[in-house]
């Protein structure tokens, strides 16, 4: 069935409501009336300029009679039937069911698309709760406590004598603990509060979200650190302190400013995207043509001013340990807030062979999986010495396939985003069970 | 002289307590407060049971009691562990590394007198 199939539903539905016969709309537009009754129900296309012929006896605009408006409720029936693959049968034809209820289609789609929200949410505070050290610090505190509240006060509570010097201890032991109780209920209180504002001035954000929140406001672009004016990292970083971001975040926004500036002297903006049109946004012929490393280029290509409705760019970096030190999010492809990410991730394949350029489609687990092509390098991030272990720094740019372009003659490797939330059965790279198998 | 329980542990409010209540049941009980040297408590005082905190410092409770299991002295030393948290997985580690009982905090006193003595055969 073809889209377009949706289209005999309304025309046959706004028929019916300004009460026209089939066979009196067929002779007017010039078809015999068996032929409308197929269009009726969607077993032939229509389209042109019977479709505006109709439109017109029907007093009602043809845009509106065809599939364009619907086209997107379709996909998201689409979209909602595939997580149900053993009544696939059943849900093959989205088309007749909007057409014939738009109404129960609309709301199925809109809760459709509530569940997918509530997922991510779901994904997201599960993450903070497994892995987010002071959430689990502040549980740890007010569970002690609690416990020693109710075990004195039980003491107190129950009857039988106790010795007058026992009973003032745990009155002050009451005291003591219901005091600390008041406090790290209160520090946990805030912390949450901090944590659903998603603001940074709360002071219990961790400094890489302070930047990320004031990076993300911006996009990954600062103009400021663009042109030929001479790029001014103490003037933005002056900017960052007067929004009383923390001293630490402050630290590491001078470094990541300090990269950006360089990197935007090495590859000026508007040169940069005349060679993209010129030879392409190959990582590899670009970083030929500019002189500069890899890395590099792919933290440009991550900077550049998005044009609208196009596709972001996402860019993930790590240090030796693996630890995530810079991570521009992009939509479809989940990055552990806390604890390590998935270890099939290119990122950490780069890592394991520095210098050794890495591209691979990927998709992560999900409902409806993207794929995204990776670019991922690993380089020295310390000069060589004897004496010191070396140092490297993986990068990994994260295009998706509508920007990349698709090359279905590569293979996709499945990858996920941290073990706690991916679902995938049998990974050789599991390290610990996921909550989405294994339950909490 | 009753049985010797040894109660490891790091929150003094909790460690006065159940030290009352078991005491009051007829127990004798020690305490020991850091994960480090837990160990080493354990054979010098060579209790008849363990009392055991997961979240210690210095040293989980659950590697404590992987390494008291894999001592043949200790290996079949009754072991009740006792976690501020009450996840699948803990109570799954627990009974992989051979705790003999599990709970969770807050626990209430009947709870824990009541595990003891099961603990200890009465």
């Amino acid at each position: 069935m073809q889209r377009s199939g949706l289209t005999g539903s309304r025309i046959r539905e706004r028929r019916m409501q300004i009460g026209l016969r089939q066979s009196a709309l067929a002779r007017t537009v010039g078809i015999s009336a068996s032929y409308l009754n197929l269009i009726e129900h969607n077993k032939r296309r229509i389209a042109g300029k019977l479709l505006i012929a109709i439109g017109r006896e029907l007093n009602i605009d043809p845009n509106l009679l065809s599939d364009g408006a619907e086209g997107t409720l379709v996909e998201a029936l689409r979209e909602a039937a595939s997580g149900l693959a053993e009544r696939a049968e059943d849900l093959a034809r989205p088309e007749d069911f909007a057409g014939r209820f738009p109404g129960w289609a609309g709301l199925l789609a809109a809760q459709h698309h509530r569940i997918v929200a509530l997922e991510h949410t779901a994904e997201a505070l599960t993450d903070r709760l497994t892995h987010d050290p002071q959430l689990a610090a502040s549980m740890h505190e007010v569970l002690s406590v609690v416990t020693a509240i109710r075990s004195t006060a039980a003491i107190l509570a129950e009857p039988g004598e106790i010795d007058a010097d026992w009973q003032k201890r745990f009155h002050r032991n009451l005291y003591e603990d219901s005091r600390r109780l008041a406090e790290s209920s209160q520090a946990l209180v805030e912390y949450l509060d901090t944590a659903s504002d998603g603001g940074s001035e709360g002071g219990l954000t961790l400094p890489q979200e302070e930047l990320e929140s004031w990076l993300e406001r911006s996009d990954y672009h600062i103009a400021e650190l663009e042109g030929n004016g001479g790029a001014d990292v103490n003037g933005v970083l002056a900017v960052l302190e007067r929004q009383r971001v923390s001293s630490a975040a402050l630290v590491l926004a001078a470094s990541y400013l300090s990269r950006y500036a360089a990197d935007a002297k090495a590859m000026p903006l508007a040169a940069f995207q005349f060679a993209m049109t010129e030879i392409g946004q190959d990582p590899a012929v670009l970083a030929t043509r500019f002189g500069c490393d890899l890395a590099a280029v792919f933290r440009r290509l991550a900077s550049l001013p998005r044009r609208a409705g196009a596709a972001r760019i996402g860019l993930v970096e790590c240090d030796s340990s693996g630890t995530l030190t810079v991570r521009k999010p992009v939509e479809g492809f989940s990055l552990p807030r806390f604890g390590a990410a998935c270890p099939l991730w290119p990122l950490y394949q780069a890592l394991g062979r520095p210098m050794t350029p890495i591209r691979m489609r990927v998709a992560q687990a999900g409902r409806n999986p993207t794929i995204y092509l990776a670019y991922a390098i690993s380089q020295p991030a310390t000069r060589p010495n004897f004496d010191l272990p070396q140092m490297f720094h993986a990068t990994m740019l994260i295009l998706p396939e509508d920007v990349a372009g698709r090359d279905d003659s590569q293979p996709v490797l499945p990858i996920g985003s941290s073990c706690r939330i991916c679902p995938r059965a049998d990974c050789a790279a599991r390290r610990e069970p996921s909550i989405l198998t294994d339950g909490f | 002289m009753g049985k010797r329980v040894l109660l490891i542990e790091d929150e003094p409010n909790i460690i006065e307590a159940i030290r009352f209540v078991l005491s009051r049941a007829g127990y004798a009980v020690d305490t020991h407060s850091d994960g480090s040297t837990a160990l080493d408590a354990i054979r010098v005082k060579s209790p008849d049971m363990v009392i055991l905190d997961v979240m210690l410092p210095n040293r989980s409770g659950f590697d404590i009691l992987r390494d008291l299991r894999a001592c043949e002295g200790t290996a079949l030393l009754p072991v009740l562990m006792l976690t501020a948290r009450g996840q699948k997985k803990d109570r799954e580690m627990a009974e992989r590394y051979g705790a003999s009982r599990y709970m969770t905090k807050p626990f209430s006193n009947a709870e824990m007198v009541s595990s003891v003595a099961d603990l200890l055969g009465g």
